[in-house]
């Protein structure tokens, strides 16, 4: 059997989707037995127009992470579209936006502004801003263009299979690579995970439907060992995250922050963890529900942090 | 996205219609439109009406869905605190109300295209001076256009 090609490519992301990878240990070599590494930006020189030599679908499988911010991105996930038979969007930026998504919650004009104008250590007195295009006497000089609103994968290219997470967890990644080698992979647009129940299912935290009257950030207590978070008054997404992850974070009493994105068949994992939180806040009085609700510093950030631009909103509305 | 309907109205120089989506309970405020037709009150027709069984029943993704289709306002009755036929669906959407609204003001959406309010099925003037003014509040808002997702302009 000829080996596998497969390509591995960042955009808007953080770098930890490549560690996420490398994770996986020792099965590298299994991965290397079965496949051929053909682009990897982070690890072998093969440069953007050996990919656009390529021949269209020479190209098996794209592991794809990082959101859409620039047109650099853009024309990269278009390519390697063109060039892949399967695209994977490996991890929540590509998936869902994640981190850099949040920035839907400005435009373009706001984020220059604070970067390139109004930030304390900004030294800018020309008020230089990045231009996509530049005029120098030896030619034109040009940098990526910086869009108004970020974009998931699957908002710029058809996408076959997503990889949760941020970053995947090993055993996830694995999940996806294995089934990738031994040709068993799932229905076209499977999130592949072990668990698409929430990721409460994958919790050892008792429930006992205990009720909060206040909601807590995460260094103001620290959370009874065994009892379920969210009863204990702290944001833990898990009740609105779809599982497979194996909970670490509940287990290292941290909070669920939502990172594998919605539970199987719910588009808008902020509107439905905001349903459930709902449903365990012991009050009937609008006045104290305010008082309680008000506690919430930053409710987008807090319910949506790694899925605004594939909410159904997006993100904010920017007069 | 602006809708196609007030994109045309402009253009024929008509004034801006708000499209209002209405969650109707049951067992309040749907009794009170079922009846307006054998009493003859004319009900507003900048109401979007959609019956469900409870205001509990109206999810924050309904809302959300009602406002990316095209509602420039939702408006969610429910029976009387105390009055829930579920005895406690409305209390639900109380608390999920307030939490919704407190995170659609951190994405842009003014808290007047909201409105969750309590009749009673006799209460059929009050309802329509709530649809009345919910649509003179959102007529002065504008029309809801939402994040450019369509494009990367």
């Amino acid at each position: 059997m000829s080996k596998l090609k497969i390509a591995l490519y960042w955009a808007a992301s953080c770098g930890g989707c490549e560690i996420a990878q490398l994770q996986i240990g020792e099965k590298l070599l299994k991965l290397a037995e079965a496949a051929d590494i053909v682009f990897w930006p982070v690890a072998i020189d093969v440069k953007y127009k050996d990919v656009e030599a390529m021949p269209d679908k020479s190209i098996d499988a794209c592991l794809f992470n990082g959101a859409i911010r620039n047109s650099e991105q853009e024309h990269m996930a278009k390519m390697l579209r063109e060039k892949s038979k399967i695209m994977i969007a490996y991890g929540s930026c590509a998936y869902e936006g994640c981190i850099p998504g949040l920035a839907n919650l400005f435009n373009r004009k706001m984020i220059f502004d604070r970067v390139y104008l109004d930030a304390e250590s900004t030294d800018n007195k020309d008020k230089t801003l990045p231009q996509a295009s530049y005029r120098v006497p030896e030619g034109e000089l040009t940098i990526p263009e910086f869009y108004d609103t970020v974009k998931t994968l699957r908002q710029t290219v058809d996408v076959d299979y997503i990889v949760p997470g941020c970053p995947p967890e090993e055993k996830t990644t694995w999940l996806a690579l294995e089934a990738l080698i031994e040709g068993k992979l799932p229905p076209k647009g499977t999130v592949i995970s072990h668990n698409a129940k929430a990721v409460c299912d994958d919790c050892p935290r008792k429930r006992d439907v205990k009720k909060i009257k206040k909601i807590y950030r995460n260094y103001e207590i620290i959370p009874e060992p065994e009892i379920c978070l969210l009863e204990q008054g702290l944001l833990c997404l898990g009740i609105a995250t779809r599982g497979g992850c194996g909970a670490p974070c509940p287990q290292a009493n941290m909070p669920c922050t939502g990172c594998y994105g919605p539970v199987a068949g719910v588009i808008d994992q902020g509107a439905h963890f905001l349903s459930a939180l709902a449903s365990v806040i012991d009050s009937n009085d609008p006045e104290e529900i305010r008082r309680i609700v008000d506690d919430i510093p930053d409710p987008v950030g807090s319910f949506y942090r790694y899925s605004l631009p594939d909410s159904l909103l997006r993100g904010a509305r920017i007069k | 996205m602006e809708g196609h309907d007030s994109a045309l109205q402009r253009s024929i120089g008509m004034s801006f219609e708000p499209k209002i989506v209405a969650f109707l309970c049951n067992w309040c405020s749907y009794r009170i439109t079922d009846a307006s037709g054998v009493s003859s009150v004319k009900l507003n027709t900048n109401i979007r009406p959609i019956r469900v069984m409870c205001s509990g029943r109206v999810e924050p993704d309904f809302i959300l869905r009602a406002f990316e289709s095209g509602a420039d306002g939702v408006l969610v009755f429910g029976c009387q605190p105390g009055d829930c036929h579920y005895s406690e669906g409305n209390y639900k959407t109380l608390r999920r109300i307030a939490l919704l609204k407190k995170t659609l003001s951190q994405l842009g959406i003014e808290d007047g295209r909201l409105r969750l309010e309590w009749v009673s099925p006799s209460e059929g003037d009050r309802f329509l001076a709530i649809t009345g003014e919910m649509t003179e509040q959102v007529r002065k808002l504008g029309p809801f256009s939402g994040r450019n997702g369509g494009s990367h302009e």
